[in-house]
């Protein structure tokens, strides 16, 4: 087997594989504070990338800047470009509910709707004018979460009833209904047991078969097991505060065995700090 | 080690006491709600009869009679009151929790304890001076008017409050998978927080229907029908004021009856608001 240094390894793939996100000089700011700083990055089409680092590095802040849900914080503004698909998603002329249709998010807490499990799945669709039949739709995305026979037989009961697992895939069936091109997770197994992970985590690697995927995670087994790239974030003191920045981005292997950085190769250690 | 309780100790003594005079306090505060009602059922139950909610009220010295006007009289009103003030305080809530800036939040927030502060006679006086002195008639929609100044601090304050409770992430829930702000506020957020907004108003109507000093000025009473919104209306807690004040035995009683029909009808709210809440999503 010939051994690629870390080096080659991205620049081939960067020709390889076709990109769904791109950050560039990626400056995110809230108010006179800059919270994360000059992150470059790509993210490729049907593939799980992890982002990994510290509390407080920016990556969850990062994640929400690819679905403009940032937007939501008053002082939040970003100097750089955010692309998906070749569009800027930051350009005047976006709409951001168009985003966040064509980039779907899951999150930390599971968050169903109080309304029925049918309807959680059906909202989406519903409210993006879908042609065709909910039922199936429904069904399908249910299937796709994993969910569907859990609940096949109880869909007009409340989505606040199932367990935290089961909420969880359910808001992924939510997210997937849309029909995205992207599926951010913003540390979706940080409520489950070991047990709703694993669930999730092989969700995940079906999914990524049709959707890219970007997760943010605290589990460092985790974005071993399931995510193709790493990124590794960091965070550094500065007079004005903490400011994030990206540290390395490679393939997950790499990362995790044989990392370029001394920060990398600490915090994957558990020697950080 | 000894882990048993010793009885003798200063500071088990200092526990129970205390456990004790809190205690005591709770029976102490509940003594005056008990006295009321006890009261006004003892003095007011010898009059509820049908004829109580079916005619009118007697001509002094005369015997017999109801209360039926006034009851017409406050349903009436109070839902007038309540069809102007629930929408513009939903209206007003909905803009203060979803729309609009922190800062300018902050001002209505303050505007809105002011008006909850002013007290109830001064509504009565400017609705007074707005609506009776302009239309140069003591009417209905005045007394509905001054009442519905009364409730809507109390609306938006508690719709303000429910649509707070529901959490962030359903709102970033339903921007996520594409839904616009006014989806979100109006498909997600409102139906979320509907059994507390629910409460908020029933409160809001209970208090409007015990309220005596915006109607005097405006509504006036009248012993008969009220049959135009801009006439003098008669209204429960007025014909209390009037009654309870005058030397005849049977407009006491009358007036002692209208009060248990009064405390019944804001139990009954409270009662409901409460059935309402106990299907609260937050």
């Amino acid at each position: 087997m010939t051994h690629y240094s870390p080096q080659m390894a991205t620049q081939t793939q960067d020709k390889l594989e076709d990109t769904a996100l791109e950050a560039v000089n990626l400056h995110i700011h809230y108010g006179s504070f800059l919270a994360v700083r000059d992150v470059c990055l790509k993210i490729a089409r049907n593939q799980i990338t992890s982002f990994i680092g510290p509390s407080g590095c920016g990556k969850s802040t990062l994640l929400r800047c690819f679905n403009r849900l940032n937007d939501l914080i008053e002082s939040f503004y970003i100097k750089g470009q955010v692309y998906h698909d070749n569009q800027d998603l930051y350009s005047r002329h976006v709409d951001p509910v168009l985003v966040r249709r064509r980039i779907g998010m899951v999150f930390q807490k599971p968050n169903p709707f109080p309304k029925s499990i049918y309807d959680n799945v059906a909202y989406g669709p519903r409210i993006n004018g879908f042609k065709g039949s909910l039922d199936e739709l429904v069904e399908q995305s249910l299937r796709q979460a994993a969910l569907w026979d859990e609940v096949k037989d109880k869909l007009k009961q409340s989505g606040t009833a199932l367990s935290g697992g089961q909420q969880q895939r359910l808001c992924i069936a939510r997210t997937i209904a849309v029909q995205p091109e992207v599926i951010l997770m913003d540390e979706p197994c940080a409520a489950l047991d070991p047990i709703s992970t694993l669930k999730v985590e092989q969700l995940m690697n079906e999914l990524k078969k049709q959707y890219t995927i970007v997760i943010v995670t605290h589990n460092m087994q985790q974005a071993s097991r399931v995510s193709d790239k790493t990124a590794f974030f960091n965070v550094e003191a500065t007079d004005k505060g903490k400011v994030g920045y990206l540290v390395e981005y490679d393939d997950t292997v790499n990362i995790f065995t044989n990392p370029r950085e001394t920060y990398t190769r600490d915090y994957i250690a558990g020697r950080f700090g | 080690m000894y882990l048993t309780h010793q009885s003798g100790k200063a500071r088990s003594i200092f526990n129970k006491a205390m456990t004790f005079l809190a205690g005591s306090l709770v029976v102490v505060a509940l003594i005056p709600l008990l006295a009321v009602l006890s009261y006004v059922l003892i003095k007011g139950f010898s009059r509820l009869n049908l004829d109580l909610l079916t005619k009118l009220p007697p001509p002094p010295m005369a015997p017999g009679g109801g209360i039926a006007n006034a009851i017409v009289g406050t349903l009436i009103m109070v839902g007038l009151a309540s069809v102007i003030s629930v929408p513009i305080g939903i209206g007003s809530a909905i803009f203060l929790s979803e729309f609009s800036h922190p800062t300018t939040a902050r001002w209505i927030r303050f505007a809105t304890n002011v008006l909850n502060g002013v007290p109830s006679i001064i509504l009565g006086v400017f609705a007074y001076a707005a609506f009776v002195v302009t239309t140069k008639t003591f009417s209905a929609y005045a007394g509905a008017a001054a009442l519905s100044i009364l409730m809507l601090p109390t609306i938006i304050r508690t719709t303000d409050e429910a649509l707070k409770i529901v959490p962030q992430e359903i709102r970033w829930a339903a921007l996520g998978v594409g839904a616009a702000k006014y989806q979100t506020v109006l498909q997600i957020v409102v139906p979320a927080a509907l059994p507390t907004i629910i409460t908020g108003v029933t409160l809001a109507i209970a208090r409007a229907a015990g309220e005596t000093a915006p109607l005097i000025f405006t509504a006036l009473f009248t012993q008969f029908w009220p049959n135009s919104l801009s006439q003098p209306t008669p209204s429960l807690a007025v014909l209390v004021f009037n009654f309870a004040t005058v030397p005849f035995k049977n407009q006491q009683e009358l007036a002692w009856a209208a009060s248990l029909i009064l405390v019944l009808l804001v139990l009954t709210t409270s009662i409901v608001s409460r059935f309402a809440l106990r299907r609260k999503t937050y």
